[in-house]
């Protein structure tokens, strides 16, 4: 079996832009805004970078095909730079691409950037878009909340609880990740919210309401990766590495197969699963400090605690009632406010995940700096329950 | 001779009060304020294909049922389509063998008496399935925005007597222009109510009933049931100037569900041939720039007969439509802000569309041919995580299997012409889950684990290039279940 990159990739460095409704900003701002912050955090110049990746999901909306826009944008000197795409997971990818490349040693200094301009199409939520010819066919003509919104109904009859109760555990959610928001600078949405806001809100796709869903933002992340050797030769002492990075594409059983019942993602069952022996974790929920997951919309969130192994089956809206996941809990989630209000510009939220973790790990988090945290999980879920592209990764830190 | 084998109709769950229609628009008509009852109205996504293809449904509800017909007619003065086979659609959704003969016949209010009148004319072998529907539009405040619904029927016929014998059939062609619509008009232009009454159908009727009675060698008074689309007083004067009882007039069905135009003569021939017993005479009048008249008497086959609805239970499997501006949007009459999502493009890619046609007009899925798991769509791999044997799925038919909602939304988001659109999971009862929109439910009235059935609906209309696509869609199960 293969070894993995347990603790062969360093981050050396992480950026993010200030996410939101940034009007003022096209993406190469963005983009430029997190490679400064990054650049100056790793202590290396832009002509140390050997090879780079770029994360960004709606091409069509701001920076059209290919890897172009980033290394026009930087200057880049003259180096692989390629373009991924795995929708809301699409930063990971690029962090994983890079991760790779150092872990393979086919470059030493790597970038991963990820971007969305999601403010320019004149109206709320993300863009629309074809789904492709056949499934334009006969694929609902859906909307992020109504796919996920699946997840509500599905959970309730699975569990036999009643949509009232799931709703004010959901309600809890968004309320947490407001709180957290507020003491997150870069965060889109700092605004303290009550359950009762929540449950009050204008339905989007029942049992979603207005503000069970994530923001929708322009937003950049990126980070630096390396060696270990490279990073203590550039004079570190204790850096952040990657324990695991998991991805699983679904194969179609959510979308075909009776058996799913539609209440759970068994694509982050497996990528946890994997990620959890790659890192040598046991019991994620005695080990992982802190964690940042998908949580587009509040039943994303509730749902993925039993899918990280968080909650036993069933217990996921009592956990979250019972604080176990505020800041203050057992198992943080969302310190910086989440998909929810940190914001979501799909190409940057899986590195913007990464940026929390690497801030926490590093005890940079400001006023909302966990006590000596040790392993830090993200996780993305890109596409919708029926389809989709799930990463667990993990990250921890570790004496060079 | 030949003969009907069986019939089935359509009438839309939807019905708007007339009262709802004349406090919306009564100030400028005041004669709509003494209208009573209730007209159909389609839905966003029902037009005269879609209902003709649920009629035809009902006649032959089985797949096997279908597999003699070799003649599909589908008439309607309101064919989505001015060129391209709108019978071939049908017969697609009706999964008909590929080697039928499928043709439109339009052109006149009578276009489905006279398509019926071909086809038991030149029965062959095999049947022959005529379906008609129109989905007519009127001007607001218009006497016909009232007085029509949108409806459909199927019949289908052969050499056989079936239910129904063809006894007698005769033919007035007359370029009476009571009422008459160009090509590109969405609404009819209405002559005077009283000339078209006296000059044109108590004139034209009359006469061609005569003939064809005299043909047949029949007495008017013996004919049993006079299905004729007029009005009672109307009907009743021509019954009395042919010579046939008042009692044999057929209800009109204008209460319950309007003049449907060019389907309405066979939905009205579904009704009188449901209470019909054995040996009794029909006498079945199309009107429209002439007129059609058809003879049939019933065989003993009748009392057998059961469509998938009957035209009560469809009667019956109604909800009110409430919003008078909601029907007019419906209409396209009345032009509503959407939003930016109503700016989606749906540009259909034929060559796809017609690669997977069995997939999308039949509703065709796979089921493994070796651990038999079924799968929609069809696929190269089978789904099964124990399985994944590649190669060919064998088809299976879905669109005539129930399901079950295993999970929904109501997404008030997303673009839908009639807001919330509701979609979700179905499990088949075949095995299977799709990932499919839903169709006929009211906010609030899905369940997980209600049962469902699919409809061959609009999915998607793009005003770009001027084409519609079709899906299958779950709509409620209610109708099955009314079929009392």
């Amino acid at each position: 079996m293969a070894s993995g990159i347990r603790d062969k990739v360093v981050i050396l460095g992480m950026g993010c832009a200030r996410f939101g409704e940034r009007w003022d900003c096209g993406a190469d701002d963005l983009m430029l805004e997190a490679f400064r912050e990054a650049t100056l955090d790793a202590g290396i110049k832009r002509d140390q970078l050997e090879a780079a990746w770029l994360g960004v999901f709606y091409d069509e909306q701001s920076v059209s095909k290919s890897a172009l826009s980033l290394a026009m944008t930087l200057r880049l000197p003259q180096i692989p730079v390629s373009r991924v795409e795995n929708l809301c997971a699409t930063g990971t990818e690029a962090l994983r691409s890079a991760a790779y490349a150092v872990a393979s040693g086919a470059c030493d200094i790597a970038l991963a950037m990820g971007v969305e301009k999601l403010k320019d199409t004149g109206f709320s939520g993300l863009p629309e878009r074809t789904k492709g010819t056949f499934e334009d066919l006969w694929q609902p003509g859906f909307t992020p909340p109504g796919a996920f919104a699946q997840l509500g109904a599905a959970y309730a009859a699975r569990h036999g609880i009643a949509i009232d109760e799931l709703r004010r555990a959901m309600a809890h959610v968004s309320v947490k990740s407001h709180a957290n928001a507020l003491h997150a600078p870069k965060a889109h949405l700092r605004k303290a919210i009550t359950p009762e806001q929540v449950l009050s809100a204008p339905m989007i796709a029942w049992p979603l309401g207005m503000l069970d869903c994530c923001g929708v933002s322009d937003g950049a992340a990126c980070a630096i990766v390396t060696t270990p050797e490279m990073a203590k030769s550039l004079g570190r002492r204790d850096a952040v590495t990657i324990k695991a990075m998991q991805l699983v594409a679904s194969n179609g059983y959510e979308l075909s197969h009776a058996d799913w019942d539609g209440a759970y993602t068994p694509t982050t069952r497996q990528a946890a699963a994997r990620a959890y022996a790659e890192a040598g974790v046991k019991d994620p929920v005695r080990e992982v400090s802190i964690m940042e997951v998908h949580d587009c919309f509040s039943v994303t969130e509730l749902v993925l605690m039993e899918d990280l192994g968080f909650s036993a089956e069933g217990r996921a809206p009592f956990d979250i009632l019972d604080g176990r996941f505020d800041r203050d809990g057992r198992n943080p989630c969302q310190t910086d406010g989440g998909l929810k209000c940190f914001g979501h510009p799909v190409g940057a939220s899986g590195l913007r995940m990464v940026y929390e973790v690497y801030n926490q790990l590093l005890g940079r988090a400001g006023d909302r700096q966990l006590p000596s945290p040790g392993l830090g999980l993200t996780h993305n879920l890109g596409g919708i329950p029926n389809r989709n592209i799930s990463s667990v990764s993990l990250f921890g830190l570790k004496a060079l | 001779m030949s003969g009907i084998q069986s019939f089935g109709v359509c009438i839309p769950r939807l019905r708007m009060l007339r009262k709802t229609i004349a406090a919306a628009v009564g100030w400028v008509n005041s004669s709509l304020e003494s209208a009573h009852g209730e007209r159909s109205i389609c839905n966003w996504d029902e037009d005269s294909l879609t209902m003709a293809v649920e009629a035809a449904r009902s006649a032959l509800p089985s797949y096997s049922s279908r597999e003699s017909v070799r003649t599909v007619m589908l008439a309607s003065t309101t064919l989505p389509f001015a060129d391209r086979s709108n019978a071939t659609v049908l017969a697609s959704a009706l999964s008909l063998r590929e080697s039928i003969l499928a043709m439109d016949v339009t052109g006149a209010q009578r276009s489905a008496t006279s398509a019926l009148s071909q086809a038991l004319a030149s029965t062959g072998d095999g049947h022959t399935l005529i379906a008609a529907a129109d989905r007519r539009l009127a001007r607001p405040g218009s006497d016909q925005e009232s007085s029509y619904g949108h409806g459909g029927a199927a019949v289908v016929v052969s050499a056989e007597p079936g239910v129904a014998e063809l006894i007698a059939r005769h033919h007035r062609a007359a370029d009476f222009v009571d009422h008459h619509r160009l090509t590109d008009s969405p609404f009819d232009y209405t002559l005077e109510e009283r000339w078209v009454r006296e000059a044109g159908w108590q004139s034209l009727v009359p006469e061609t009933l005569h003939a064809l009675l005299a043909e047949a060698k029949v007495e008017a008074k013996d004919i049993t049931h006079l299905v004729i689309d007029a009005a009672p007083t109307l009907g009743r004067k021509i019954a009395s100037l042919v010579g046939i009882g008042e009692a044999a007039i057929i209800d009109n069905l204008a209460a319950q569900c309007g003049q449907t135009g060019a389907g309405h003569p066979l939905i009205l021939l579904a009704s009188a041939l449901e209470r019909a017993k054995a040996g009794e005479l029909v006498l079945l009048v199309g009107f429209g720039q002439g007129v059609d008249a058809l003879l049939f008497r019933t065989t003993s086959k009748i009392g057998s007969h059961h469509a998938a609805r009957s035209v009560a239970a469809t009667l019956a499997d109604r909800r009110e439509e409430t919003e008078y501006t909601r029907f007019l949007s419906h209409c396209g009459v009345l032009l509503v802000e959407f939003g930016m999502r109503a700016e989606r493009d749906s540009r259909t890619a034929q060559t796809v569309a017609w690669r997977r046609h069995e997939d999308v007009y039949t509703f065709t899925g796979g089921r493994c041919t070796h651990c038999g798991t079924v799968q929609f769509p069809r696929a190269r791999v089978c789904v099964a995580p124990s399985c994944r044997q590649m190669g060919e799925q064998e088809p299976i038919a879905l669109a005539e299997e129930t399901a079950r909602i295993k999970t929904f939304t109501e997404d008030w988001l997303a673009f839908s012409p009639r807001p919330p659109l509701v979609y979700g999971n179905v499990t088949f009862g075949s095995g299977g889950n799709a990932f499919i929109e839903f169709a006929d439910f009211a906010p609030g009235e899905a369940k997980v684990n209600d049962e469902v059935r699919f409809v061959f609906r609009l999915k998607d209309v793009d005003r770009t290039r001027g084409f519609r696509r079709y899906f299958w869609k779950a709509a409620p199960v209610r109708s099955a279940a009314v079929r009392s």
